[in-house]
């Protein structure tokens, strides 16, 4: 692949712009959050070259924004963040993702390392067998006929109602987990066909579940405020998304829009990126499905994390509230969201795209949950399978910055099938069992893919978005259980 | 002749499909897509199923009927290894695709492949080429 040989201008040491005068049409200058170790690794793929692209959409304000876990992807690179005024701007499907509200979820838990060790093969057995995972598998849960609109409107709400979970857990999850503005009419019967049978599966690829345990904490008082207090102290998180419903709502309206394009006179350098205004049926159709979507992966968390918690009580031998099993926070990574920011000093309605970005409101703002109100935002980086995850939380520079969004994971430097190349995944297992980390994967093949060495060091871009000032590293853990599906 | 080659993508992976004609090319796009899907040397011929797709242009039909086969595995667990596409025209496609069910004991999957993509996205009708990116 050529290296990128766009123009680049050094703001700072963490701020990189490509000017708007790089390509006609851009209609703002990109912003790459970047170290220069970062930058050279961003600078050996074409994502900068999306970065620039993203810039041509309409209505777009600010800079086209890339978080310092960019990568190349199609359309928008990942870690992408673009705004767009609603007036007269656009909604881009490309801008979310397959993956529609692909997500992190972190519970923290009284227990600590000592306890959990000698029984973590027990543990992640249990785990594997009760969270079903993988490729070609279908969930426990049977809906009736009719009640996926359910899932699509009500989202966590839908869940906690079933029986998975607390009501508390609504308090600590973005958007409550039940985004407004949903028409399950606009979710066509292919995607509902796919999503009915896989709600409460956790899926393939780079999603996990972990078992973890904090290793560093960088602030005492905002890590005490969500309930990470000690040192070894151990963290379950679940990384997934809307599984094949999401992936058909997103092809779906991709598939409408770059027909749509030509009725509204939109031209762009790559199809991926289609979109259309706001304002159009077309857009308000697409925003009524996604959200649907949005809804699907926040019960489907929902549900997983339900059945972590019952697992992890059994096994352990205690009861949920002596293992203090609590809902530190729910983010979402791939998304777009109406919201208000301010944009050359007056507050404007904008159409924020996260495209592997994570929302990182400061302290104070009124989607916060109050039992935040005084930290941020929690905000959860993880990295790859035998390396580090961070918790941050959101800052006031991210709302001036980058729309109130920071990274959310390490980022792929390889491909899957370099990756595959370099190691095999017997030996990424041994490598990583060497490590004291217990790993239940469904497949070898796979582990070879989402082996640590494919992906950049979560550290080198937590640092980047913590000096940066868009985010703020609250406290690091580290993986003693892996279940990749 | 080369039925498909790879391309590799960091986050991604793609494939250049050939054939004697676009049909062909079609046809060995979705062979592509299943030997990335699963083993598809020990996928037999034992069900089949008619499918149509429609689109607007020749590369939305290409997305499209990608994105079927994707869907029709993830609905139904198919795995298919033989498409036969008749009544091929632009905008439009017919064909019988034959293979068999996902059998956990016998079938060997490899990567979950979300959706079709448009990026770099390629028809080219007077060589018989197909190109196009997945998202997995």
């Amino acid at each position: 692949m050529p290296r990128w040989s766009g123009r680049l201008e050094k703001v700072d040491d963490f701020r990189w712009r490509i000017p708007k005068s790089y390509k006609s049409g851009m209609r703002v200058d990109g912003l790459i959050f970047a170290s220069q170790k970062v930058l050279d690794s961003v600078l050996e793929e074409q994502a900068s070259e999306q970065v620039a692209n993203v810039a041509f959409l309409p209505g777009i304000v600010g800079h086209s924004l890339a978080m310092p876990d960019i990568h190349w992807g199609y359309g928008f690179p990942i870690g992408g963040v673009a705004a767009m005024r609603v007036s007269d701007g656009v909604v881009s499907p490309g801008g979310v993702g397959f993956d529609i509200n692909c997500g992190v979820r972190l519970l923290r838990t009284n227990l600590q390392e000592v306890e959990v060790r000698p029984v973590i093969k027990e543990l992640m057995d249990a785990l594997y067998r009760d969270v079903p995972s993988g490729l070609g598998l279908e969930g426990k849960i049977r809906l009736r006929h009719g009640e996926i609109d359910e899932v699509l409107v009500r989202g966590s709400r839908w869940a906690v109602e079933k029986g998975y979970g607390r009501r508390e857990d609504l308090e600590t999850t973005e958007d409550r987990g039940e985004m407004s503005g949903v028409d399950p009419d606009h979710v066509g019967r292919k995607a509902k066909e796919r999503g009915v049978p896989q709600l409460g599966t956790l899926g393939s690829g780079n999603h996990f579940l972990e078992v973890a345990v904090v290793d560093q904490i960088h602030d005492k008082t905002i890590a005490g405020d969500m309930g990470i207090n000690r040192l070894g102290q151990v963290m379950l998180l679940v990384h997934c998304g809307s599984r094949g419903l999401g992936h058909q709502v997103a092809g779906d309206y991709i598939a409408v829009m770059v027909n749509s394009m030509r009725k509204y006179n939109i031209e762009l350098p790559d199809r991926q990126l289609a979109c259309a205004p706001l304002g159009s049926q077309e857009g308000q159709a697409y925003l009524a499905a996604m959200r649907g979507a949005a809804n699907y992966a926040w019960a489907n968390r929902q549900c997983i994390a339900h059945w972590v918690r019952e697992t992890f009580c059994k096994v352990m031998g205690k009861s949920e509230e002596d293992a203090g099993l609590e809902l530190i926070y729910d983010v979402a990574h791939n998304i777009a969201k109406i919201e208000e920011h301010e944009v050359d000093g007056e507050r404007a309605k904008l159409c924020v795209h996260r495209k592997g970005a994570t929302r990182a409101f400061p302290a104070g703002h009124p989607e916060v949950p109050r039992k935040y109100a005084r930290i941020g935002q929690p905000v959860f980086v993880p990295g790859d399978m035998g390396r580090f995850s961070y918790v941050l939380v959101g800052t006031e520079q991210a709302m001036k910055e980058s729309f109130g969004s920071t990274c959310h994971g390490a980022g792929r430097v390889k491909s899957r099938a370099a990756s595959k190349r370099m190691l095999r995944g017997e030996e990424v297992l041994k490598d990583l069992e060497s490590r004291d980390i217990t790993i239940r994967a469904g497949s070898l093949k796979s582990l070879a893919e989402e082996a640590p060495h494919a992906y950049k060091d979560v550290s080198e871009v937590v640092s980047v978005a913590h000096n940066a000032g868009i985010s703020q590293v609250v406290a690091r853990t580290r993986p003693i259980g892996v279940i990749k599906g | 002749m080369r039925r498909f080659e790879l391309i590799e993508h960091t986050a991604d992976i793609g494939l250049v499909a050939y054939g004697n004609n676009l049909a062909e090319a079609f046809a060995n796009a979705a062979y592509g897509l299943f030997s990335i899907i699963a083993e598809i040397d020990n996928v037999r011929e034992v069900e089949s199923r008619e499918v149509e797709v429609s689109a607007e242009d020749v590369d939305g039909l290409l997305f499209d009927w990608i994105n079927h086969l994707i869907y029709a595995f993830d609905v139904e667990h198919l795995l298919f290894r033989r498409f036969d596409i008749f009544d091929f025209a632009e905008t439009d496609l017919k064909a019988t695709c034959r293979g068999e069910k996902y059998d956990p004991s016998w079938h060997q999957l490899k990567t979950g492949v979300k959706s079709a993509t448009y990026h770099m996205l390629e028809v080219d009708a007077e060589k018989s080429r197909v190109q196009l990116i997945f998202d997995v």
